[in-house]
């Protein structure tokens, strides 16, 4: 690509993120459904932890594995509702089409949606963080430079979640919107959100170490544990990225060429 | 008349089976109006999706500006343009904020000087900050306008462009697309219903029945050799299978 032709493309990319900001800026609703419920599952798991701290000695040590939990789980589900729901937003606004038909590349699409994931993700995230130092004095900036690993990990897996689903729903129509909300929890119990991998049936286990969820878990229990920063953890969570990334493009960019092939485009919305 | 901008040979589409489009081939040149007819189900909507990219054929070619729509769509839609009146833009969005993404999504050079000079060129200033979901439908008929002009497309596809607008309304985005194709040289293929927006817009027709292409021609020689009085007229003889010599379908 020639650099005026990469300027191009960053430029229509940035045009749907904006057509995204616009959209939030005028909605208090969505605003506060973003903050909402990170910062409800953050006070919910905090008192939980504050409970375990008064009864059990092995979470006594470790009140914040609970929280950063929460926190790191809700930036993946997050991440792939934000996703998701800037996809749905074209839906609901019956404005696929003009996209459709706009010089904006699939790949551009896919890249601006992955910006505004990463936008609504923080807007959510950031607040829910802030109230945890506030209530709980426990701040999971404490974890330092892996956090952005952590986050950064966890996110590039929620972009494979959400681009499949979104394929899933440009296959089947609006009727199926409900899998945006519910697909990342199928992978809830094998992430290891909150207790280790080991605690799993055996026959699970290489099932939760195929995602690149579960490291990421276990690499903020070493730290928050042992104090260990486990790199092998990040590896490997970064190689499963890099495969389900690649999967969940290849899917979307599938059902949008089969889309076309069907002319399920012109139904958008039905 | 000069080069042909859109050229379309053997276009076909099948559905499971079902053949929407049936190797039709036609050419629109560069200042030119030309009209798809037919009734529903004629193949209309399937061809101009598929000249937007919207819908792979299967079989045929499209050339847009010389550009291969299958083969190197993106390149192809940054010149050209669409409006429909069943595609609508954000509603949450104001109008302004609709013309500044789709000015940017363009490629337009100062997208927010653009979207104002469109913008009062289509008597919409006074609704640029007002959210197009608060809008009536003559208004959103324009801003849907002004998003299709917004890149000063060389080539013009429109779906009914004065569908359920009021006759003043449709009077005037009638006269807005004259002028604007004088002044512009654009070509403009449309589907329409509107059999007296198709004599006034239109250099040329092509009638669709099943799929097919079945008669065309400027909108009175097609009066004529029909025998007809209206563009009407003629429409309800194709759609009800009835030749230019009095033969139907069935005999034939």
């Amino acid at each position: 690509m020639t650099p005026a032709g990469a300027t191009s493309s960053i430029n229509r990319i940035l045009a749907v993120v904006l057509r995204h900001i616009y959209l939030l800026r005028t909605s208090w609703p969505r605003i506060f459904e973003l903050m909402y419920w990170p910062t409800i599952q953050m006070i919910l798991w905090g008192f939980i932890s504050g409970f375990f701290a008064d009864h059990s000695s092995y979470v006594a040590q470790t009140v914040g594995v609970l929280i950063a939990a929460v926190l790191l789980w809700d930036v993946m589900f997050r991440g792939q509702l934000g996703f998701s729901m800037s996809f749905v937003e074209e839906i609901w606004s019956r404005n696929l089409i003009n996209l459709a038909v706009s010089p904006l590349s699939p790949g551009e699409y896919l890249a601006a949606l992955t910006t505004m994931s990463l936008l609504r993700t923080l807007l959510g995230i950031l607040p829910a963080a802030g109230l945890a130092i506030v209530f709980y004095e426990y701040s999971i900036f404490t974890l330092g430079l892996p956090l952005v690993a952590f986050f950064s990990l966890l996110l590039v897996a929620s972009w494979s979640l959400g681009m499949v689903v979104s394929a899933i729903i440009l296959r089947a129509g609006e009727g199926a919107i409900g899998v945006a909300w519910i697909t990342v929890f199928l992978i809830a119990p094998v992430s290891a959100i909150y207790y280790p991998v080991s605690s799993l049936p055996e026959w699970l286990q290489p099932v939760a170490w195929a995602l690149p969820t579960a490291p990421v878990f276990e690499g903020m229990r070493a730290i928050v544990l042992e104090q260990t920063v486990r790199v092998d953890l990040l590896l490997h969570a970064a190689v499963a990225d890099a495969v389900y990334l690649a999967l969940g493009a290849g899917v979307f960019l599938w059902s949008y060429r089969t889309a076309r092939q069907r002319g399920l485009l012109l139904q958008v919305g039905e | 008349m000069s080069e042909a901008v859109v050229q379309v040979a053997d276009l076909t589409k099948q559905f499971d089976g079902v053949q929407a489009v049936d190797g039709i081939s036609f050419d629109v040149s560069a200042g030119e109006t030309v009209a798809l007819l037919g009734a529903n189900g004629a193949g209309k909507t399937s061809t101009l999706a598929m000249l937007l990219g919207l819908l792979l054929p299967t079989a045929g070619t499209i050339r847009v500006l010389g550009i291969d729509v299958v083969r190197e769509r993106e390149r192809a839609l940054a010149r050209v343009n669409f409006s429909s009146p069943y595609v609508e833009l954000p509603r949450r969005l104001t109008v302004m904020q609709n013309l500044h993404v789709f000015a940017k999504l363009y490629g337009v050079a100062r997208p927010r000087e653009r979207a104002r000079a469109i913008a009062a060129d289509l008597d919409l200033e006074a609704l640029l900050r007002r959210r197009v979901g608060s809008l009536s439908s003559g208004q959103k008929t324009r801003v849907a306008l002004a998003k299709a002009l917004i890149n000063a497309p060389d080539v013009l596809f429109l779906d009914e462009p004065t569908a359920s607008l009021d006759p003043d309304t449709g009077d005037w985005v009638r006269g807005y697309l004259e002028a604007y194709q004088h002044r512009t040289g654009c070509a403009i293929l449309l589907a329409s219903h509107n059999m007296g927006e198709v004599e006034r817009l239109c250099h040329r027709v092509l009638m669709m029945r099943k799929g097919r292409i079945v008669d065309e021609g400027t909108p009175q020689a097609l009066i004529t050799r029909y025998g007809r009085a209206t563009m009407e007229e003629v429409f309800l003889d194709v759609a009800r299978g009835r030749g230019h010599d009095g033969t139907t379908e069935a005999a034939q």
